[in-house]
């Protein structure tokens, strides 16, 4: 079909949509179904219960009561048999491979509590445990249901905002015609044509034209590079004077990409797996639990109780047990705090990033488009005349040079001047009123740079603006975010221990470091050389939170104990940040870090609080003295419980994240 | 109490096919976008050209 469509002359290419989309909709489906099933099945089976309940006390016919627990266990198997599935395919899973997880004691208990509830049954008894195991399952499939819906979430945002940035190349056809092409198209030996202010598609080499190129992204170096032909550049650095002509050499983003590729798997492998508070408490809580219930046994069957009484209320400890609380303890307040994240412009990429988040106790930072803002800012704009910006943004907005860019953004309302004229790699001029206005190099405007200027901006780039006699000078510069001082402070009041890797000069590195009074700093770090520096403060024990954006910065945010990257950040740093936060402040790392220490201590508190109810509810299991209503109260009021207090993580204890944080729109793109 | 032997079967019948309209709208689709309906009003995609 697509070839028809080029003959036809439309060049048609596949879409590549995240193949996970799929995946992830259908799995999102199926844990609805489930829900819905356990919840008709719960619901049901309540209402025939509270029957029997009120009907043991007053006047209820045996008859009558076999008839409810009959059609009790008539709902409740099937729907339990379909609805428990993803507990117990995690639970055979982890027995398989030897070891216990949640799961393990939840699918015991449920096909235990049904197990002894049918026996019941059959012998008329008066109790049956149908709804205790029903709910149980429709309260933990609620827990995965959220806890899946925020991550989706997360990632929905993360993927609309890459769409924006769909690439497309300039594509030098048969007949030495520029055609746009989708950048994945693209196949090693074709010529594309680069524009300046363009980013570069793929790795080639540079057949025709001369420029600097800005290859931030890349090495973290914010100091452009000369390119003459015959030069190699790479996929995702910009272009930022002059139109190049590129042989590719290899497509997409291969070869640049190589040694990051592998840096980033060892990373991965080696990464210490940390183990989950949910998990470690299950880790002690299943065999407690379990030699509980045979101690139950054998102590009733030595007392002299029959058989059957004795296995009834060894049972009945381990449903009474069954980890309700204790499942939706940590996910429940997971979900709080990773919404209360979402509303501060901070997703989620891995669930258990806040209990990492919690722990952290160092913070390494990428230089640019972490610390400063990624794209350039007038530095000196307070110091201009502001009817010479307005004219000189006014001008700008009909450039695309990046430089550009960072004037234009002092214009209030986009009218550009009628017949504006760019000159390559120059600059661009108008007539207004017979008044000649030039904005570009200081040659191309004829202006004289004032030496104090490129001595207080060092480092930044100049450019001259002229309009008939007057004339000045903007510093564009890459400026810090405007909250990166008050925040780092904040930071290192908690005693966070702080450090500054980036790949850029000392020079850049230095004064920045100075004015955020960071005194650890590394400046000219290749990739493997900041993974090498975060093994040695993993070593030191310390636990280590990396911010980062760049490509380079890549192999390190999969190293670190875990990973922040602002929004802004290469696709390949998104992937493996373990959040992301919106915005042009700094402010979202420390939220992130205070609301994880906080929800971690939510989850502390709720799991001491499922302790506490164990303590009281095993005793009196033990005793034999639970009957089903006795569980169904406690089972649900401890999960009430719980639930509750994970909601305190939506209360504005945390003071510094109240600040307010603005989530969307993001205006960077 | 005769009177359960058919006001059961009922109540039971009610909310299975609540729950079968329920899973009929899962699997339709309707749980997929739940923002976008908000925004949808925005789309001028459907704006047949009246001059």
């Amino acid at each position: 079909m697509i070839d028809t469509l080029e003959r036809m002359g439309y060049g048609a290419h596949p879409f590549a949509v995240r193949g996970s989309e799929d995946e992830d909709k259908r799995a999102a489906r199926q844990l609805l179904k489930y829900l819905a099933v356990a919840g008709f099945a719960a619901m049901n089976i309540m209402l025939l219960s509270v029957s029997v309940w009120s009907g043991n006390v007053t006047d209820i016919t045996p008859e009558t009561r076999d008839f409810f627990h009959w059609l009790s266990a008539l709902i409740a198997l099937p729907a339990a048999a379909y609805a428990g599935q993803p507990f117990f395919r995690s639970a055979w899973a982890a027995l398989r491979s030897a070891s216990v997880n949640m799961d393990v004691p939840i699918s015991l208990g449920i096909v235990l509590a049904l197990g002894l509830s049918v026996i019941e049954t059959v012998n008329h008894a008066e109790h049956a445990y149908f709804d205790s195991a029903v709910m149980l399952l429709f309260f933990l499939l609620c827990g995965r249901y959220l806890d899946r819906a925020m991550r989706a979430r997360t990632r929905a945002a993360a993927g609309n905002l890459a769409a924006y940035r769909a690439a497309t190349a300039h594509k030098l056809d048969a007949k030495q015609q520029l055609v746009e092409v989708p950048a994945a198209s693209l196949k090693p030996g074709d010529l594309i044509v680069v524009r300046p202010g363009d980013r570069v598609p793929a790795d080639g080499n540079v057949v025709k034209g001369t420029s600097d190129i800005d290859e931030n992204l890349i090495t973290g170096e914010t100091a452009g590079r000369s390119i003459t032909p015959g030069m190699l550049i790479y996929a995702g650095s910009q272009n930022l004077s002059g139109a190049l002509t590129l042989r590719i050499t290899a497509a997409g983003e291969r070869t640049l990409l190589d040694e990051i590729e592998r840096l980033l798997d060892k990373a991965v492998v080696s990464k210490s797996r940390t183990v989950q508070l949910a998990d470690a408490a299950a880790r002690y809580y299943a065999p407690i639990v379990h030699t509980a219930a045979a101690l139950t046994l054998a102590g009733w069957l030595l007392t002299g109780a029959g058989l059957h009484s004795a296995v009834v209320v060894a049972i009945s400890v381990l449903i009474i047990t069954c980890p309700c609380a204790l499942a939706l303890a940590v996910p429940a307040v997971q979900v709080v705090a990773a919404g209360r994240l979402f509303r501060s412009g901070i997703f989620l990429n891995a669930g258990d990033a806040i209990e990492r988040l919690a722990e952290v106790d160092t913070v390494v930072f990428d230089k640019t488009g972490t610390l400063t803002l990624p794209e350039l800012r007038v530095v000196n704009a307070s110091a201009i005349d502001p009817a010479m910006l307005q004219a000189a943004a006014r001008l700008a907005l009909s450039s695309h040079h990046p430089l550009a860019a960072a004037v234009r953004r002092h214009h209030a309302n986009g009218e550009p001047f009628p017949d504006a004229v760019e000159e390559p790699g120059q600059g661009i001029r108008t007539q207004v009123d017979g008044m000649e206005l030039r904005l570009g190099s200081a040659a191309f405007c004829n202006v004289m740079v004032p030496e104090d200027l490129a001595l207080e901006h060092d480092g930044a780039s100049l450019i001259a603006f002229r309009c008939g006699k007057r004339s000045t000078v903007f510093a564009v510069h890459q400026a810090l975010r405007s909250d990166a001082v008050d925040t780092v402070a904040a930071l290192a009041a908690l005693g966070i221990e702080l450090h500054i890797l980036s790949g850029d000069r000392s020079a850049a590195v230095e004064p920045l470091a100075r004015e955020l009074r960071i005194a650890s700093w590394q400046a000219g770090m290749k990739p493997a050389e900041k993974v090498a520096v975060l093994e040695g403060l993993k070593a030191r024990n310390r636990r280590v939170l990396m911010v980062g954006d760049g490509i380079n910065d890549a192999p390190s945010l999969a190293a670190a104990n875990v990973s922040m990257s602002p929004i802004g950040a290469s696709d390949i740093s998104q992937a493996h940040a373990d959040a992301i936060f919106l915005g042009d402040r700094l402010q979202p790392v420390l939220t992130a870090v205070l609301i994880a220490r906080y929800a971690r201590r939510l989850m502390r508190q709720n799991l001491w609080l499922a302790v506490i109810y164990n303590a009281v509810a095993v005793p009196v299991a033990v005793a034999g003295m639970v009957t089903p209503l006795i569980a169904a109260a406690a089972m649900s009021g401890s999960s009430s419980l719980v639930t509750l207090n994970a909601l305190r993580a939506l209360s504005p204890a945390i003071q510094a994240a109240r600040a307010e944080n603005p989530v969307l729109p993001v205006k960077t793109l | 109490m005769n009177v359960l032997v058919y006001l059961v079967p009922m109540a039971l019948a009610l909310g299975l096919s609540g729950l079968f309209a329920f899973l009929w709208s899962v699997r339709t689709g309707q749980y997929d976008d739940l923002d976008g309906a908000a925004v949808r009003i925005l789309d001028d995609g459907d704006l047949r050209d009246v001059s």
